[in-house]
Parts: structure tokens; sequence; C-alpha cells
């Protein structure tokens, strides 16, 4: 039997380390070849880590949240035969981003697998008078594996009618201070409520509220922002730090745009798919950077340089389970309405399955956000750093306009969008808001070429 | 005829009754207790206390008649003899000191405490007759503690040879054959009590087994000591009436039996004295023969508080002095209300069993996984060194986290343990809390310890 050493493999990007984010195994499981040891987290994707060898595994690097260098020791497995390196395990992860790990983390693996049943062994009878003096006792009445019967400390909840553990003295107290015992969290063994416990409600609960007769409710969760989450905290912080933003809201009349959608959608729908509004913002952003390419752009502030693109690679902000992402629908420049349509359509899907790719998670030279019904009369979009304008969608609704002689029922979506303002003046930056929104009043003028 | 007033008026000095008069007193009401019987009610006078002192009697008794050449312990005696009417003489004088202590108690609390019938004029007036007087009481809350009376056989009534357990704690004489209907607990501890004295008992249950509110795995050791002692159990019996000779039954197999009796001790259960005192015109809310009440053992009616066997089961005297304790607080403005998780109950038969919170059954029965954890008194020194070494300690546990939710045990001198099992429940233990206390060796309660450690898989002495 020999250890096999797995190290983190190089995930592309030119990335240096990578977020555990998940493992698929624990110490003390077997492992086939191929089977997925675990999963890293990338600046844009999940990757699994597969298995080289198989074997039982028997040492991890560390649990979720730690960042483990590229080429790091990532898992070690029993092997038949020759393992490819020592036997003895880092103490800790080449680089523990969370700071307090501590010397159990090893232990707590082991714990999780399951406990060897002790208890099948019955113990030896401590004299030899005592086992005959009960030749017919029971053996052990019923011998529970002491795992399984080992209290575990988290809190249940009650059950209807169940009254909350508390010592007779901790009870009288609660009683006379009108404290209901179901609200005050036991910290003690079984979840009993502990006169600390209470002390801590009585000091804690603002006076208001108590006379209110509906207690406050003290307890607090620490949630670890790990994984896709720390990505976007990441970037949403690298966003809003580094780039000073400026955000214009405009009035964008859509009914024509609408009329169009609509008809378009009559004829067509069947054989190449449905329109919504997103397809027709693209279109008209494709125009309006073709005007004013320094708004597709990114700026690499170190390097002091803008980097213009001609291709109109559409960043799309969607909302999947995981959290907020961006897939990229490429060259936009070169696509239908329903082309962008289908693009959007397939790249939404594989994003909320999580099956996007790192390709079609990145490279975006402008961003297109969108709350859909959600979105409100107004939002301040954050720019997808490093690029330098973000066009944020916001709700449709049916306003009056005046049209110089009377009020007209029209479908209004107001945009909101956000510029660098380091490297776009606010001159610009209306300019282009009002070419979006000439576009999208007249959409003729997004069909006509030059 | 005169008339009182006063804040708070008890009718019963029972358990309930004159511990909620202690308390009351104590927190500064102005209280009367009125009982027609010697303070104290059925558990200093007829119940608990003359049958353990009568118990008691019989047991030492019982042990000097064994010493005849037999016992292992190399110890013998002439034969003994039991003057019964000296025995009901010193029980007595038990009981009365105990009377005059209780009475002493309420009145170093300020209590008045008035012997008399009471009868409900209404809610808050009360008529008290003493003899050829009466007088009037009139009080702001009333507490109704009038108990609870033995059940009497429509076709067994007490007189004459049919006595019932008050009369039975006042022999003065063995007698020779003792018939008992009824295997509940009262019955069992008072036939063994004449069987060691040296009456044939005979205990007649209509039910399949004696003790029937217990598990048969506890009831087994004291049913094989009934038969040690020579008490003939018939099971699945019903006591038809008086015979010539004695009584007269329809056994399990339905043939008719006469078994013949000096004394037929009826001990069938007990009823609520809900009907005394013209407690009825009251119109209260009742739960069956019960008086019902709150949580606060308020009644229906403004006021008027129960306490007490007449407010349901378990009729217990803990039970009732708990109430009792409580209902003075809440008279006295302090915020109270019932929230205890166990009430421990004890059967002094032979050996004694002791129970406290859930059975493994009960606690099944409520729907979570439960583990259980047994230690067999056979595999405790202190017991072998006491000839006990019959019955055993168990406890039942949530098995989530531990959390004890029953203790029962079986044995000699168990009832002792009744305030560890209690203390356990109502604190909140785990099991492995009480493992993890060291009990003093060499006791009966190792096997406290040591059944939690069973519980937990690693007994250390079995």
């Amino acid at each position: 039997m020999g250890i096999f050493t797995i190290t983190l493999p190089d995930i592309g990007e030119g990335i240096a380390e990578a977020e555990l984010t998940e493992w698929s195994v624990a110490v003390g499981d077997e492992v086939q070849e191929e089977d997925v040891l675990g999963t890293v987290m990338t600046d844009k994707a999940a990757v699994e880590v597969p298995s080289t060898v198989s074997g039982k595994v028997v040492w991890l690097c560390g649990e979720p949240g730690d960042v483990v260098a590229i080429g790091a020791k990532f898992i070690q497995i029993e092997v038949e035969g020759e393992g490819n390196g020592s036997a003895e395990p880092e103490a800790t992860a080449p680089k523990a981003a969370t700071g307090d790990k501590d010397e159990d983390k090893a232990d707590t693996s082991e714990a999780a697998a399951p406990a060897p049943e002790k208890s099948a062994e019955k113990p030896a009878p401590k004299s030899d008078a005592k086992s005959d003096a009960k030749p017919d006792a029971k053996s052990g009445a019923k011998p529970q594996p002491s795992q399984a019967a080992r209290p575990a400390a988290a809190h249940r909840p009650l059950a209807a009618g169940e009254k909350p553990l508390a010592s007779p003295a901790v009870r009288r107290r609660a009683e006379e201070a009108g404290i209901d015992l179901r609200r005050v969290g036991g910290s003690g063994p079984a979840g009993r409520i502990l006169h600390e416990d209470l002390d801590a409600y009585i000091e804690h609960g603002p006076p208001t509220a108590r006379q209110s007769g509906r207690m406050p409710a003290l307890g607090t969760r620490d949630v670890k922002v790990v994984g896709m989450r720390r990505r976007i905290a990441e970037k949403m912080a690298l966003s809003k730090s580094r780039i000073p933003h400026i955000t214009i809201v405009e009035e964008v009349d859509v009914t024509a745009v609408e009329e169009l959608r609509g008809q378009l959608n009559t004829v067509h729908a069947a054989s190449r798919g449905k329109l919504t509004l997103l397809p027709f913002v693209m279109r008209a952003i494709v125009m309006a950077v073709r005007e004013q390419p320094e708004m597709n752009a990114l700026y690499d502030d170190e390097g002091g340089v803008v980097r213009q693109y001609d291709g109109v690679h559409i960043g799309i902000a969607t909302q999947t389970p995981a959290g907020l992402t961006v897939p990229v629908a490429r060259h936009t420049e070169a696509r239908s309405v329903w082309d962008c349509a289908a693009e959007v359509v397939r790249l939404a899907e594989a994003a909320r399955e999580g099956k996007a790719s790192r390709e079609e998670l990145s490279g975006s030279t402008i961003t297109i956000t969108s709350l859909g019904p959600l979105g409100a009369i107004a939002t301040t979009p954050i720019i997808n750093h490093p690029e330098v304008a973000i066009v944020g969608i916001n709700k449709m609704a049916v306003r009056p306009l005046w049209d110089g002689k009377e009020f007209q029922p029209r479908k209004v979506m107001n945009i909101s969008c956000s510029f660098d303002h380091r490297v776009i003046d606010g001159w610009d930056a209306a300019v282009f808001v009002q070419k979006l929104k000439s576009l999208l009043e007249t959409p003729a003028l997004m069909f006509v070429e030059d | 005829m005169s008339d009182m007033t006063c804040k708070l008026l008890i009718i019963g000095a029972g358990p309930g009754g004159y511990v909620c008069g202690i308390r009351a007193g104590q927190l500064g009401i102005d209280t009367i207790i009125v009982d027609e019987q010697k303070p104290g009610g059925t558990c200093l006078n007829v119940g608990c206390i003359p049958s353990k002192a009568l118990i008691h009697a019989a047991e030492e008794f019982h042990k000097l008649s064994h010493f005849n050449g037999s016992s292992p312990l190399g110890i013998t005696l002439a034969s003994p003899q039991i003057d019964l009417s000296a025995t009901i003489d010193w029980k007595n004088g038990i009981v009365a000191r105990l009377n005059a202590g209780v009475a002493g108690l309420l009145k170093k609390s300020g209590v008045r405490l008035i012997a008399g019938k009471a009868t409900f004029q209404d809610g808050k007036t009360v008529k008290v007759t003493t003899g050829d007087t009466s007088v009037q009481i009139r009080a702001e809350q009333v507490v109704i503690a009038t108990g609870s009376a033995p059940v009497e056989l429509p076709f067994l009534p007490f007189g004459g040879k049919v006595i019932g357990s008050s009369e039975a704690l006042a022999l003065r004489a063995v007698p020779d054959r003792l018939c008992v209907v009824g295997g509940g607990y009262i019955g069992l501890e008072i036939g063994t009590a004449f069987a060691k004295l040296g009456a044939r008992v005979t205990v007649v249950e209509a039910a399949e087994r004696i003790l029937p509110q217990y598990d048969s795995a506890l009831t087994r050791p004291v049913l094989k000591s009934l038969q040690a002692l020579g008490i003939e159990v018939m099971l699945a019996t019903k006591a038809k009436g008086l015979g010539d000779k004695g009584l007269k039954v329809e056994t399990a197999e339905g043939s008719e039996r006469e078994i013949a009796a000096d004394k037929v001790l009826v001990t069938v259960g007990r009823r609520p004295r809900s009907d005394s005192a013209n407690i009825a015109s009251l119109g209260l809310a009742t739960d069956g023969p019960f008086l019902r009440v709150d949580d606060r053992c308020r009644t229906s009616m403004q006021g008027v508080f129960a306490v007490g066997d007449v407010t349901g089961e378990p009729m217990l005297a803990h039970r009732a002095m708990a109430q009792g304790e409580m209902v003075a607080e809440i008279i006295a403005g302090h915020k109270r209300s019932w929230d205890k998780r166990c009430i421990p109950a004890v059967c002094f038969t032979d050996p004694e069993i002791v129970t406290c919170g859930l059975s493994p059954d009960e606690a099944k029965a409520q729907g979570g996984a439960v583990t259980t954890g047994q230690f067999p008194f056979a595999a405790n020194g202190r017991a072998m060194t006491m000839e006990a070494e019959d019955g055993f300690v168990r406890v039942v546990a949530r098995k989530e986290d531990g959390l004890i939710l029953g203790l029962q045990a079986v044995g000699r001198g168990v009832s002792e343990l009744s305030a560890a099992f209690s203390i356990a429940i109502e604190m909140g233990a785990r099991i492995d809390d009480i493992g993890a206390v060291i009990h003093a060796h060499p006791t009966q309660s190792e096997g406290l310890q040591e059944a939690c450690l069973a519980a937990l898989g690693h007994a250390l002495h079995i």
C-alpha cells in the first residue's frame, strides 16, 4: 500500500489559486479513478477535480472556503502498490485564506465518517464474583453504538405542545419576568435554557419590543461567503471601489418597438423563436457603439490603456441559483435580433444550470443588466469591471405622455446607464444614452444599414 | 350564626389544602382552612402515613419471623409475637404527632383552622357547621381541596366484614384470612403487610395482571414476591358478592368459587369528592367526575380554585401539595403556572416500584425514537449485601440527544430514588449528565448511573 498525492491541477486562465467550494469525498471513502473529488471555483466557473487513481481517501487539504494554490497538495489517497511520494500530509492547506484553520480539521473529517460499532463487544465483567452472581442478568440491556447514542448539541425545534427544556429555577424566573421560554434559545446540553441564556435575553431584549408583548428575535447566523458569492462580492467591491460611476437615467417610449416586436412575433415566432425587448436593446447598443467605440471597451487602469473592441460582446447579467453571473453573447454586431434572442436564451439556461463554460462567462466588452418585471423605475448599475459602460433596463409601464396636444398612453421604459467617469465624460455618456433612446423610439433606424 | 371574612378560604386540610394554607400564611394572606377531620387529610390520617407505618411494622415482624434458623445471615431468634393493637396505637401516635404538626405549621403561618363541615352557599360564601353551631365565612378567593374517597362496590358495601383501606389500617387484630378485592397499589400494599403479619391473603383482580398502570417488567418482581409470601393472586377474576364463608368470585375459567375470608378489603380505586360541600351547586365545569382546572388550578368560576385529588389523576399527595403551593402564590399575586415535567409515583409493595416521567411505551407513543438502558440490582454490590437483588433501574431517553424522558425502578427501598429521578427529569438532564455524576459506592443508587451508562452503550458493571 502506498500514498498517492493529487495536486490541484492547472485549470487554465493563468490563475495561481482557486477556492475550494465543495468536497465530494470524505476521509475514509473509497474512490475510483475519474471519480470527482471536489470542486474549486475560479474567477469565472466551478471546476470539478477528478481522481487520477483508485483507493481510499486519507487526507484532505482543507475545507470549503479555503483557497488552494495551483500545484499544491490537494488530496491524498491510499493506493495499491507504491504511491507517488511521502505519506506525511501537510498540516494545513498551502494557503488558508480564512485564517483560523485549526488542527482538528482532519479529526473532524474522520468523525464525519461512520463510527465503528464499539458496543458490539460486550464489556468484560469487572469481577468473576459479579458475573457469577448474575447468570441471567440482561447482557448490556440494549447496547447502543456509543456514537449513535451520544447526545448531539444541535438545537431541535419544539413540537407542538412541547415544553422548552429548562431547570425549575429558570422556568420560575422566566414566568416572573413574563418571558415565554419558547422564545429563548437554549445553549445548554440538549438545548436546555440556562440562567445565562435568560440573562442574555433579558439584557438584550429592547424594552419597547417587550412592552408590545412581542419578544425581539436575538438569534444570529453566520453564513460563510464562499464560492460564487465570494466571487461576486470581490468583483462588486472591485468595480465600486475602483470605478467612479456616473449614472444617467432616461425615459424611453418603447411603444413603437413593442409594436414591431409584436408584429415580428406574430409572423415569425413559430419559426424563429419569440423576441423579447432584450435583442432590440442589444441591437441598439451595437448601433450606438458604432458611433462611440469608447463605450465598447476595457480599461486597464494600471497599464493606462483603454482597449476599444470592434466586436461587440455583450454580457447579460443573469440571476442563477448560485448567484449573479454574466454569460457573454459574443459578436452581437454579426447577429440578427433572432440570433441574439436565441443566444441569450441558450446562455441563460447554461448559466442557471451551472453548465456555462469559462469561455461563455468571460470576454464581455459591455454589459446589459435587467431585473425584468421587478426592474423598478431606476437603478444604479455597477459596471462589470474592467468595462466602462453598463446599460440597465427598468420595468416597462404604460404612462401618459404629452404629444403636444394631449396626453397619450404610451409604453414607457426607463434605462439606467452607468459609465466609468475616469474615461467617459458626462457629455459623451449623455450622447450615448440619447442614441439608445432614439434608436429604441424609432426602431426602423436600427435596421437601416448605411 | 356569626359571620367571618377572609381573603382566602380553603375547603379541606389535606396535603393540597394545608400546604396551600401554610404558603398563603407565609405570604401574608388572611386565610381560613376548614376540615371536618383532623388536618392532614386522607394521606396523613388514613392513607400514606398509616399504611407506611403498618408496612414498616409488618416488615420488621416478617424479618424477625424469618430468623428461624433459615436465614443466610446466621441469625436465629425465638418465634416473635405481634400485638397489632399496640402497633396501631404506635401508628396512631405518629398520625397524632403529624396532625399536631400540621396544625402547628398552620398556626405559625397565621392561618385559622376551623373544624367543621363546609357547605357552599355561593361561590364565595361557605357555611361551616361544627356540632350545633355554624359560622358563615365570606372570602375573596376559595380553594376547593376536598380530596377523594374510596370507591365502594354496590354488591360489596362497606360494613361488617367488608372494609375499606381506612378500616384496614385500624384493625386491632390480624385477620386469619384476608381477601383483597383489587390488585392496585393500595390493595397490594396492605395485603402484603397483612401477609407479613401472618394473615392468609388472597388478591382478587379483575384485570389480567396486577398493577395495570405499570409495565410487566416492573411488576414481575412484585408478583414473584407476593407468591413467595404465600399470597394467592387470582387474575382475571371478578368479585360477585359476599357468601357465607367469605367472598364469592367468578374465576378466569368462568367457574364460581367462594374464598374463605374473615375480612374482605375492597380497594378498587378512589373517586374525587367533588360532590361534597354542595360543590355541585356552583355549577363548575368538570372533566368526568373531576373538577376541571386550568394550568393555574382555576376552575370555571372566577376566584374559585381547586387542587388535589378532586381535580384528577394522578391522585397523589405530592401533586396536591405542589398545586396548593402554586395556588397560594398565584393568589398572592405571583406569576405561576403548572410547568412540571414529571410527577414521581411510588408503589410501596415488596419490592417497591418507583416511576417518573415516561415509560418506554409512552415515550415511543409520543413518536420520537427512544433509547433505554437498564441495570439489574443483581449486579449491584449494595443490593447483594441487603439480600435485595431483585429488580432493576431503567432509563428512557430521547435517542436524538439523550434527554432523559423517564426513569423507573423496582427493588427494595427504591422509593428513595424518586428524588434523584424527578430531579434528573425536572432539571433536563441527559443520560451523559447522570453517567458523569459520581454516585456513592456501595449504594443502590449506583444503578441509576449504570442504567444511563447502559443507554450510552457502556455500562461498567455488567
